[in-house]
């Protein structure tokens, strides 16, 4: 049975090959599952309204502290009602959720460029460079992370975004560096690595020309998945007050506001929306992530 | 096995080193003190005290010496005082670790208690309405982050229908030993072991999902089938034994996501465990404490993989070679 399905796949999927790259596949799979279909608009939606809105919004306006209204329910002047200093909430959660996914996209890039270049160098090369980088990232296994970047973020002295970006990145690299690194093992022991290496093409462009882009597909979704993550992580940092600072509000900022029982229990429009938008982004963001992940993978596909 | 378990002991050994010193290191860079913070409520802190206490404490001595002082104390299991509690570390921690240890089982057994039922149903009944339903919900937990899961069930469940309380981890009303304390300590566990379980469910019920899908069409199966083994026997007696075992390798796994999952229960339930310990004790740059924490997650992080590694070892013969 799989023979059979492996010989049927095999000249199809290499006349698509010559035809379609890796995303023109993704897209398709895409295409062919509606829920994903669906979670990309709604997605594209949420980013389009948060990314253009932000621009027009009025920030200055947003974080003016207003004294007669405080606290006040959902109306027309406040489609989503105001915090403690009476400042409106849709505001908030459109910047919170601009800086969010701005954030969790930078992390997602800065990690996903740091555990590319050590995965393919380790993987690639293997031996004695393998064995020290492995040794490193089994250091970093043991460590409790989410302590050690809520220790980083107290200590770090001009604290400010930049800086959150690196301290999530320091931690956060290492299992794509695993990932890479293990499937770079896989690919060095082909034969186009050997034949190009007999031919004498350099090391650096066998791995950057031949070996990464055999590894796109696996990259994309590892990156799209580690994304939904990123933008948690933060979002939970952020709750427990060690992650964006104050004057880049996110939203973990306004589900904050429910540490104080009062606005838990009887101020929902301050933490729910954004609590409800987090979680939106992220099974959006993660149902795209594994339809990625069929298309991905020949035999999983849909068409 | 017995130099298998040996080889991940010592390689064991320079990582804590290594983790000590980082440790050490961070302590050191943490801004301010808690002496110094002292200095504006305290009326009785004045600069000259102030010096005295910080000489007293050795905190003027070369990095090294300090250093050794403190791996010394840790060896002989003393952790330091605590500058704002004014009790030594090791009773702190110990006040609070039960009830962190008893939230993170309580954790750990619900979670096997949803996953293992709901793994084994999607297995054998591969793309029923229930499979269906069940791999929905494993995308819905997957997604969920753990503190906006754990925030709404205490909404909704703590204080919309007021079923559970909504913090604190007893009844402080309830006399210490008696049934009702003890009662009362299930009634404040059930809420925040609930959430964990539930978010934390995802990577068992997919790997047994997939484990029995995969064993399903493999030959001693079909081998079992023709000898006209009954279709329930098949599953319990030949796929199930196949596809649970690896499943306890996760425990050791599980044991280092429990702690991380901690920090936001124990502050989102009000649990007064070590999770919420370590909260507070940053805000007040109470350093003794926090290190002692970040050491003893990253120690009980390390048995935890060495767990998982010694038991996926037991189970599988094939890792031991590697």
């Amino acid at each position: 049975m799989k023979a059979e399905l492996t010989d049927q796949k095999q000249p199809k999927v290499k006349k698509q090959k010559k035809q379609h790259g890796v995303l023109s596949i993704m897209w398709r799979e895409i295409v062919k599952d509606k829920l994903a279909l669906g979670a990309l608009i709604l997605l594209g939606l949420i980013l389009i309204i948060v990314y253009g809105v932000s621009l027009l919004l009025d920030q200055d306006k947003i974080v003016t502290v207003d004294f007669l209204s405080i606290y006040s329910p959902p109306s027309a002047e406040h489609w989503l009602g105001t915090d403690y200093g009476g400042r409106d909430i849709l505001g908030q959660l459109i910047i919170g959720a601009k800086n969010s996914f701005t954030i969790g996209l930078c992390i997602t890039l800065l990690t996903g460029l740091i555990g590319l270049t050590v995965g393919l160098i380790a993987g690639y090369f293997g031996g004695r460079t393998d064995n020290i980088i492995m040794r490193i990232i089994d250091f970093f296994l043991i460590l409790p992370t989410l302590m050690l970047i809520i220790v980083f973020v107290t200590i770090a002295p001009k604290y400010n975004v930049f800086y959150f970006i690196l301290i999530m990145s320091l931690f956060l690299w290492t299992g794509k560096a695993r990932l890479i690194r293990s499937k770079t093992l896989a690919e060095r022991e082909l034969d186009y690595v050997s034949a190009s290496k007999t031919l004498g093409t350099p090391d650096w462009k066998i791995i950057i020309r031949e070996v990464l882009p055999n590894l796109s597909s696996i990259i994309i979704v590892n990156l799209t998945l580690n994304l939904a993550g990123n933008i948690g992580i933060e979002s939970g940092l952020t709750y427990l007050g060690f992650g964006l600072p104050e004057s880049t509000p996110s939203l973990g900022t306004l589900v904050s506001y429910a540490t104080n029982p009062d606005v838990l229990e009887n101020k929902w429009w301050i933490w729910l929306p954004a609590s409800l938008l987090i979680l939106v982004m992220m099974l959006c963001i993660n149902y795209i992530g594994q339809a990625l992940k069929r298309a991905a993978d020949a035999r999983q596909r849909l068409g | 096995m017995l130099k298998f378990i040996l080889r991940r002991i010592l390689v064991m050994i320079p990582q804590l080193f290594i983790l000590s010193i980082l440790i050490f290191l961070l302590a050191k860079a943490m801004p301010g003190d808690a002496l110094t913070g002292q200095l504006a409520s305290n009326p009785k802190m004045d600069a000259q005290t102030l010096h005295e206490l910080k000489q007293k404490l050795g905190m003027y001595d070369p990095y090294y010496v300090q250093y050794a002082r403190w791996i010394k104390g840790l060896l002989h299991g003393n952790l330091g005082m605590s500058i704002i509690h004014q009790t030594p570390v090791t009773s702190l921690i110990a006040g609070k670790m039960w009830n962190t240890v008893l939230l993170g089982a309580a954790v750990l057994i619900l979670s096997y208690l949803i996953a293992i039922p709901l793994g084994i149903i999607g297995g054998r009944w591969t793309d029923t309405w229930a499979d269906k339903m069940i791999v929905g919900y494993n995308y819905l937990t997957y997604a969920t982050p753990l503190f906006i899961f754990a925030l709404l069930m205490l909404f909704i469940f703590g204080f919309v229908l007021g079923w559970f309380p909504t913090s604190g981890s007893v009844d402080i009303r309830v006399e210490n030993g008696t049934f009702a304390y003890y009662m009362s300590k299930l009634n404040h566990l059930i809420l925040p072991a609930l959430s964990g379980a539930i978010v934390s469910t995802t990577v068992t019920i997919q790997y047994l999902r997939n484990e029995i899908i995969d064993t399903k069409i493999k030959d001693f199966v079909k081998t079992a089938r023709a000898k006209g083994v009954s279709e329930s026997k098949v599953y319990t007696r030949h796929i199930f034994r196949n596809s649970l075992l690896p499943i306890a390798a996760f425990l050791g796994y599980d044991i280092v996501s429990l702690i991380g999952g901690s920090v936001f229960l124990e502050s989102i339930y009000g649990y007064p465990g070590i999770g919420q310990l370590f909260l507070t004790s940053i805000m007040q740059r109470d350093f003794s404490v926090v290190t002692a924490l970040v050491m003893i997650s990253g120690l009980a992080t390390l048995i935890g993989t060495l767990l998982s590694d010694i038991i996926l070892s037991a189970v599988d013969p094939r890792i031991r070679i590697e």
